[in-house]
């Protein structure tokens, strides 16, 4: 096994060497080297181990928690990497002084806005997703991971997919595709990691001990497998060269936008919100030690909210070169999915009925509460934005920027610090977080924070949508473009400072974490054995 | 799993009888709310996609009874827009544009409608306020200083041809030589000095004297014996202080030794005749307009 390995990690090297040095631009040269020093490394770790005695396999009892302890770590250490990235570029839009000149082009916003979305989005996010629902399936089905290592590749491949994507930026390979530009050799590795996170999901379930499968599993389920499909078809595309990063897409024109919006919109649905809606069905009724409050909820508003949201992406595209016909049908289907969106943020606060209390006592509760309440407000906000009229006034405007941000700073980020905080102390085996007051700062500085961004992106945008159709009384345009950009200046000031409270919340999260994982306690603690069904 | 249902204490409701990992669930009904609102929105869905267009067909999509398209709609208001400016609109074409009187309902149209075309087509070089942007040689239009005269049918012929372009051939052109090829370093240097020292008291008498002599020999045939400038050739004013590029030394050795090209698009073949007569009245409304 050891030398099919060696052999196979060879090759590996071999290629990436040529393409290192046959390749046509600078990211693809890089990333060949990148993936040249990864199989080096690891070429040199087997070859060491070849032949060595195999250590007893004392691992295979138990719940396969090493590799979210991996995930936890990568979850706060993105999550800093990526609440930076968008602090500095808020603070390029209110001062361009901050592009540097000295920098081009590898420091200006063009390039540095990929790598915030997809750093808070992909790796932090990504990473609290993967590493949750390996938690939370082996917990809720009683069973180990299901296929040994392959959890191992699923996170690896996933970090190493995040720094190709990351440095291809930087350096300007991008299919200019939002949220899904990395290129074309960076979306097959990614859809290799993903087939086997789906296998090795979809295992531990189908070896799961209980008898029925949770509900946080159903829409973890539901997240990998449509993922899967919209990455497929959003990225289709030939490349120019297999020695260059280039690629075209097989879409063209309105097509082409209308993939991408299905895939955009979707991201936001089946990464963002699914997903997220799984971590909370585990976490909320842990954390509030009470039962779910409706079955009967969950399953509607699950079968509802996937079966609408694929549906909803044209309202990216009002007024557009998209049919009025898709249009209307993407507003429609948005606002039908307002109560689906809301049966999740129900079914989470109704479960702290009888536990409300707590929300006085626990600021991890805290944190799961007003997530929710964020998802609720951003649920409700969207499907109001999809409707046309208001969207003519919206679209292009920061109200976008500070809708996304309510409801990924808001729900996705403080339901992440959340489980983080719920798991951190389990994992290493400790009773409880090193410092609840810290908690509580880190709470106070992110809500905080999330109300200075969003109510900043309200007024300039508004206001900048007011200021592109004012128009005189014979019919003429007031206000240039440049006239808008000066008029949000102070709006952009405060955005960043509300992004410079978030980024302080994580750090002392990020302290806190590692005071607790350090803590007097050992580290090694009895693996807790797989609970057979009760 | 314990799968005989249980009632909850804190809610009086019973359980599903399901247990992972220690959740249970609640067997609560759907909140009415909730299915009410749910409904509402499906039954409104079911009303808006009749009345819009909405449903994809074999051969193109419903129409919705209401006839509503947004191409219509954007025709529309564009033809009500027109509709009600026609009047003055030809006018403003047919008009001799010196002759537009101050405070007449044509001016005042002629200098909004322009003012729309500025910040649309303008602004980018010449920045939103006119100020220009020195550092990228896009001329001040607040100023007195014109390159090619400040007269308003002046300013309508740059707008209509523009300059130094290859798409319009009647397109303002003049091409100041880089001296760079016919100077020595010494004589860039004098002749710098010279230019430099004819808006600045600090500057070293001797060598711009020597540099004035060069000057008339090279440069006075365009830009004038007192270096006064000429609009008919474009050749700036050079005594006046206004620098389209700078007037500081190593910006004028840069202008001498390699010439300047700055081109402006030809606008009369990309927006309409009333357009161009409007915003040439604007440009000509800011304040330096001869």
């Amino acid at each position: 096994m050891d030398y099919f390995k060696l052999v196979a990690l060879a090759l590996v090297m071999l290629v990436s060497a040529i393409a290192a040095d046959w390749g046509h631009d600078i990211a693809y040269r890089v990333h060949a080297l990148i993936i040249l020093a990864v199989a080096a490394g690891m070429f040199i770790w087997t070859l060491r181990r070849t032949d060595e005695p195999v250590g007893a396999a004392v691992t295979d009892t138990g719940y396969m928690d090493d590799v979210v302890r991996a995930g936890v770590i990568a979850t706060a250490f993105w999550g800093v990497v990526g609440f930076l990235a968008g602090t500095f570029i808020a603070f390029q839009l209110a001062f361009p002084a901050l592009n540097f000149d000295w920098g081009q082009p590898f420091t200006n916003f063009g390039r540095l806005r990929p790598l915030h979305t997809s750093a808070v989005i992909f790796a932090f996010g990504g990473n609290a997703l993967i590493a949750t629902s390996f938690y939370i399936v082996q917990r809720t089905s009683g069973v180990r991971l299901f296929g040994g290592k392959a959890a191992w590749f699923v996170f690896w491949g996933y970090q190493l997919f995040i720094v190709l994507a990351a440095t291809g930026y930087l350096l300007g390979a991008t299919q200019s595709k939002e949220y899904a530009e990395p290129e074309w050799y960076v979306d097959i590795w990614l859809t290799l990691v993903w087939v086997v996170y789906l296998i090795v999901f979809m295992g531990t379930i189908f070896t799961r001990k209980e008898k029925h499968i949770y509900v946080a599993n159903w829409f973890l389920l539901s997240f990998i497998v449509t993922v899967a499909m919209l990455h497929i078809v959003n990225n289709l595309s030939i490349p120019v060269s297999i020695w260059g990063s280039k690629s075209v897409q097989v879409f063209a024109g309105v097509q082409d936008a209308m993939t991408q919006w299905w895939y955009g919109h979707n991201a936001v649905g089946f990464f963002l919100t699914a997903g997220f809606l799984g971590m909370m069905y585990y976490f909320v009724p842990k954390q509030a030690g009470r039962p779910v409050y409706s079955y009967k909820l969950s399953i509607i508003h699950f079968w509802a909210l996937i079966f609408l949201y694929i549906w909803a992406g044209p309202h990216h595209l009002h007024y557009t070169a998209l049919p009025d016909w898709a249009s209307t049908l993407g507003m429609v289907f948005s606002i039908v999915l307002w109560m689906p969106s809301w049966g999740g943020m129900i079914n989470g606060l109704m479960t702290l009925q009888g536990a409300w209390d707590k929300l006085r006592t626990d600021p991890i509760m805290r944190m799961f509460v007003i997530s929710l309440g964020f998802y609720g407000m951003s649920t409700f906000e969207g499907p109001m934005m999809s409707i046309r009229a208001v969207n003519s006034l919206s679209h292009y405007t920061d109200w976008t920027i500070g809708h996304v941000h309510s409801g990924a700073l808001g729900w996705n980020g403080m339901i992440t610090f959340g489980a983080l905080y719920f798991l951190t102390p389990r994992l290493w085996g400790r009773d409880k977080m090193y410092s609840m007051p810290a908690i509580n700062w880190h709470f106070w500085l992110a809500t905080i924070g999330i109300v200075l961004y969003a109510a900043s992106m309200w007024v300039t945008g508004i206001m900048e949508g007011l200021m592109w159709r004012e128009v005189d009384d014979q019919g003429f345009l007031v206000n240039s473009f440049a006239d808008t950009v000066s008029a949000k200046f102070p709006m952009y000031v405060v955005r960043g400072l509300g992004g410079v409270m978030y980024l302080t919340g994580a750090l002392i999260m990020v302290w806190n974490m590692w005071m607790t994982i350090r803590g007097a306690k050992p580290a090694v603690t009895p693996v807790p054995s797989a609970t057979p069904a009760e | 799993m314990s799968d005989a249902p249980k009632v909850d204490k804190e809610t009086g409701v019973e359980t599903t009888g399901h247990s992972w990992d220690g959740i249970e669930e609640l067997n609560s009904p759907l909140p009415r709310w909730w299915l009410w609102t749910f409904y509402l929105t499906i039954i409104w869905a079911i009303g808006y996609t009749i009345a819009y267009p909405a449903w994809p067909m074999v051969r193109g999509a419903t129409e919705g009874v209401l006839g509503w398209s947004t191409r219509a709609n954007v025709a529309a208001d564009i033809e009500e827009h027109e509709a009600l400016n026609a009047d003055l609109a030809n006018a403003l074409v047919a008009a001799d544009l010196t002759t537009l009187e101050t405070g007449s309902d044509l001016l005042r149209y002629a200098t909004s409608r322009g003012q729309a075309v500025f910040i649309a087509n303008c602004s980018q070089c010449h920045g939103s306020g006119a100020a220009g942007v020195q550092a990228a040689g896009y001329p001040n239009l607040l100023d007195d200083a014109w390159l090619w005269g400040g007269e308003i049918d002046q300013i309508a012929y740059t707008v209509r041809h523009g300059i130094r372009n290859e798409t319009d051939p009647d397109a303002r052109w003049s091409e100041m030589p880089a001296f760079a090829d016919i100077f020595s370093r010494e004589e860039t240097e004098a002749v710098v000095e010279y230019v430099y020292s004819l808006t600045s008291d600090d500057h070293d008498a001797a060598l711009a004297e020597t540099g004035s002599t060069l000057f008339l020999d090279n440069c006075a045939a365009c830009h004038g014996d007192n270096a006064m400038g000429n609009p008919d050739l474009g050749a700036p004013n050079l005594s006046d202080a206004i620098w389209l590029y700078g007037g500081d030394r190593d910006t004028l050795t840069e202008t001498v030794m390699n010439s300047r090209f700055g081109v402006m698009p030809a606008w009369g073949l990309r927006i309409s005749e009333a357009d161009v007569r409007a915003v040439s009245a604007y440009v000509h409304s800011l304040g330096g307009g001869e």
